[in-house]
């Protein structure tokens, strides 16, 4: 086969196909082989024959979906380098969250790299983007727009605590997402000296749990489902996921004001249609300026995107003079990860 | 000008009133003067002038984003100021930025002192002196588009709350009276709200008076009317406005005191203190010829001409410079019914009776034919009340909406006194409609779908005539919410739609065409009347049954 990567990688229903390793990455659907960059629900499905992914990614997949996940599952550490099919193929990591990692496929001496999801801000929770130079980069563009500024997580939990401050009596309902977001947010409470107890709905609690498990400390966390005077929660943290935040579960929060969590509570619109009276701008993925930065750093030759505001961003690595386009893939949410 | 954006973004996010109320008199305890009286010009929307234009920021904007992305930015946030703010940056010949952000007041100064070329430079300055939220204030601040749910009306209340921690002396009523003649940036209000100088003299201002209020009258306190105490009046269906006029000047007021007189120059302009100087309270009204004599029954002493209706008056009210043309298809008109002053003289304290003498004694005497005077209707029986109450939906073409009562012997006090005056408004129409649609409410309700769209039937097809969120208890709320969700059979974004199975009794006052529905029909107050689970969908009410009760 031709080496270049524009004659072994192809889109189709099923998502990305790459023929020299003969694996879809991230696919949309139940197929032979698979490499999962991370255990986002969007990215990680039930039902493969085989997934090569971390440790982790796996873990997180066995503790969504069940034991009989896939058929065959492969773990992989970070910068473990094998040989599947034709190609050397390894993993590194991409700062997005927990396992979560980008996916290199070097064929014939040309290489290739899947970003998945990934960011460049600090995260205590994960280990960070390692910038692999390449041939072909292809990077995500969930937040391909100049206006995405994700501002240090410090300001954000800031707000969050000043808000506590101003309204004592005010349960704040914090709406994040179960994997990442929510463990982030912990954390950057933590690091900030919020010490209290952090109530958080069921859903929240098994990936919490597994966090503590590789050794991520998250300090004391209660689910609502075992506090019996919901009065008690004033003043007091509580997460759920978005979807819970303004639905019949939070009703009988006490005198609840609405935080968001994610990199989308930048734009005032989005705000709103949330119902987020307390808008965290808290994102796993890269903004603006980071895209840019990274295709920088890793300086392919060419860079596609995939998932997000492709245009934007080809457009943008198109003027800085690289060879750009973008990959069309569908199905990849772009609300609830964010 | 750090404070203010704070503040205004907070303000934006934050949707309960108490919440909002907090947050503005923090920013008024810890701001000093004149800053915070500027903001709130700002939040009232008592500025006068814009700081710049609209223009400028797209072409500031052009100079420095490439315009393929902004282009795909703005398509994407949908609003200039946040785009911009978002967007913005510096170039290397711009005029140097400032060595700290000036003051709210500062910024009004320079913007209302220079010229097109040194406000530009100065906007360059500030963008670039700024974080993006503050940029987003300092943007929707300068073009006069501040949109953060506080309304003139309830920062007056907040106000009168915040001068409470400080004065007995302070109450909403004592500032709606102060409002109309102070300008901002409102520091003797502020020194007086905190007690710290006597209350602001505007006497020889135009000032808006607060108005006096009536209770709905319930079937069961009809008994307690006691005719010879009484005097009954027609409830105009136009809105209840202050006509101020004096050798200080003139204006006309809605019933929450602002300032309407540029919408109704046909009033205005023909008034002259040598003829009418007070305080008037009345209902402002589109009038129209009559096309042929007695086809319409009618009250106006001038009997060529009927009361238009509320559509007609809401075109009149909805433009700040009307045309010509406007003005000739619906002029506007007043029927007076008290007055709170004449010629200088303060009449709140006299009884009603004594200052409907002296304002119809004075009526009779003056010059203008859009004036008109409420009349007193006789009546000595609560049958007899009764009987002219069904009159009301024969007369003017359905422009009365029912009685008005009050106590003879009631002075004119501010607010809503018990036991003075009273709005006995006519039956409402019913009509059987089918819910169609659903949606989330707002604050408290926004986990239940509160909002229904309901409509009535064309052959075997439903089409939309109104939609209400009112008229319910909460646990028939519960139920309807519970309904709602377990009958959903589709969306559309926030919309759900639902089996047309449930039929619900709406009350509303009127029906007219419109063409905001598909019905080509729209209702006046429509509120759920009943909940009707018993009724099968099919046997709701044709569209034909309530084109027939449309006003002719």
């Amino acid at each position: 086969m031709h080496p270049h990567p524009e004659h072994w990688i192809t889109t189709d229903q099923n998502g990305l196909y790459c023929a020299v390793i003969d694996a879809y990455i991230d696919p949309l659907v139940p197929v032979h082989r698979a490499v999962v960059t991370h255990g986002h629900a969007d990215h990680a499905r039930p039902g493969h024959d085989e997934v090569f992914a971390t440790q982790q990614t796996l873990d997180i997949m066995r503790i969504r979906y069940g034991e009989d996940f896939c058929k065959q599952a492969q773990a992989l550490e970070y910068n473990q380098k094998i040989q599947l099919h034709q190609a050397e193929f390894s993993l590194v990591p991409a700062g997005h969250i927990l396992g979560s990692s980008q996916a290199i496929i070097e064929y014939k001496g040309r290489k290739l790299v899947v970003s998945g999801d990934y960011k460049r801000h600090a995260d205590p929770s994960c280990k960070p983007f390692e910038v692999v130079p390449c041939d072909v980069f292809i990077t995500e563009a969930t937040f391909g727009l100049p206006v995405f500024t994700h501002p240090p997580i410090k300001d954000e939990i800031q707000k969050l605590l000043n808000s506590l401050a101003l309204f004592p009596d005010s349960c704040h309902l914090v709406g994040v997402y179960a994997l990442g977001k929510c463990q982030r947010l912990i954390m950057g409470l933590r690091a900030l000296g919020y010490n209290k107890a952090i109530y958080m709905h069921g859903a929240l609690l098994k990936l919490c749990d597994y966090y503590v498990s590789q050794g991520i400390d998250l300090g004391p966390y209660i689910p609502v489902a075992e506090v019996e005077d919901m009065a008690s929660l004033q003043g007091e943290i509580v997460l759920a996921p978005p979807s819970a935040t303004n639905d019949r579960w939070s009703r009988k929060l006490p005198n609840v004001i609405t935080a968001m969590a994610s990199g989308w509570m930048q734009i005032r619109a989005r705000s709103k249609q949330r119902r987020a009276e307390l808008p965290l701008i808290i994102s796993d993925h890269a903004d603006w300026d980071s895209l840019i930065t990274t295709i920088k750093q890793v300086n392919p030759a060419e860079v596609w995107v995939t998932h997000g505001r492709e245009e934007a961003l080809v457009h943008q690595a198109q003027a800085m003079g690289y060879k750009a386009k973008a990959l069309s893939l569908v199905g990849y949410e772009e609300d609830e990860s964010s | 000008m750090r404070a203010f954006a704070t503040l205004v973004d907070k303000l934006y996010f934050t949707s309960g009133n108490l919440a909002k109320a907090a947050l503005i008199k923090d920013y008024l305890k810890t701001t000093p003067d004149p800053d915070r009286g500027w903001a709130i010009a700002a939040i009232a929307g008592t500025l006068n002038f814009d700081f710049f234009k609209r223009k400028l920021i797209k072409d500031l904007i052009s100079e420095r984003v490439d315009p393929v992305l902004f282009d795909l930015s703005y398509d994407y946030v949908g609003e200039m100021s946040e785009t911009v703010a978002h967007l913005w940056h510096s170039l290397p010949d711009d005029p140097k930025p400032l060595q700290q952000l000036p003051s709210l007041s500062e910024v009004v100064a320079k913007f209302a002192q220079g010229n097109k070329a040194q406000n530009r430079n100065y906007l360059i300055q500030l963008l670039n002196s700024m974080q993006a939220t503050q940029r987003w204030a300092l943007l929707k601040l300068g073009t006069r588009g501040l949109r953060i749910g506080v309304s003139a009306r309830f920062l007056k209340k907040i106000l009168a709350e915040y001068g409470q921690q400080h004065s007995q002396e302070v109450s909403i009523e004592k500032i709606e009276r102060l409002w109309h003649g102070l300008a901002p940036p409102y520091t003797e209000l502020l020194s007086w709200l905190e007690g710290k100088s006597a209350i602001p003299d505007v006497s020889e201002k135009v000032v808006f008076q607060p108005v006096m209020l009536s209770h709905p009258l319930d079937e069961k306190s009809l008994p307690d009317i006691v005719p010879q105490d009484y005097i009954a009046e027609w409830k105009f269906d136009g809105i209840r406005v202050q006509l101020v006029i004096s050798e200080h000047g003139k204006a006309i007021f809605s019933r929450t005191g602002d300032d309407i007189s540029h919408s109704f120059p046909d009033i205005m302009q023909n008034l002259d203190h040598q003829n009418i100087s007070g305080v008037f309270d009345g209902e402002l009204i589109v009038i129209q010829p009559k096309e042929q004599q007695n086809q319409i029954t009618g009250v106006l002493a001038k009997e060529t001409h009927h009361i238009g209706s509320f559509n007609q008056l809401q075109q009149r009210l909805n433009k700040k410079k009307p045309s010509n043309k406007l003005i000739q298809q619906y002029p506007a008109g007043l029927i007076l019914y008290d007055c709170l002053s004449l010629h200088k003289k303060d009449l709140r304290q006299l009884v009603l009776t004594k200052r409907k003498q002296f304002l119809k004694s004075w009526f009779d005497n003056q010059p203008y034919d859009f004036i008109h005077f409420s009349e007193e209707l006789e009546f000595a029986s609560i049958e007899q009340l009764t009987s002219l109450r069904e009159q009301a939906t024969t007369l003017e073409q359905g422009y009365i909406e029912g009685l008005m009562l009050k106590a003879k012997d009631s002075q004119y006090v501010a607010g809503r006194p018990k036991g003075a005056w009273y709005k006995w408004k006519r039956e409402p129409r019913l009509i059987d409609a089918v819910i169609m649609y659903a949606q989330r409410g707002h604050g408290k309700r926004s986990s239940f779908y509160s909002d229904y769209t309901f409509g009535c039937w064309q052959q075997d097809k439903l089409l939309p005539i109104g939609k209400a969120y009112s008229g319910f208890t909460d646990d028939e709320l519960k139920q309807l919410d519970r309904w709602v969700r377990n009958n959903t059979i589709g969306r559309f974004g926030p919309v759900k739609e639902v089996n047309k199975a449930l039929v619900f009794e709406v009350a509303f006052d009127s029906v007219h065409e419109s063409n905001r529905h598909k019905s080509g029909l729209a209702l006046r107050f429509p509120r759920i009347h009943r909940i009707r689970w018993d009724k099968p969908a099919e046997e709701a009410d044709s569209l034909e049954t309530l084109k027939s009760m449309l006003s002719q």
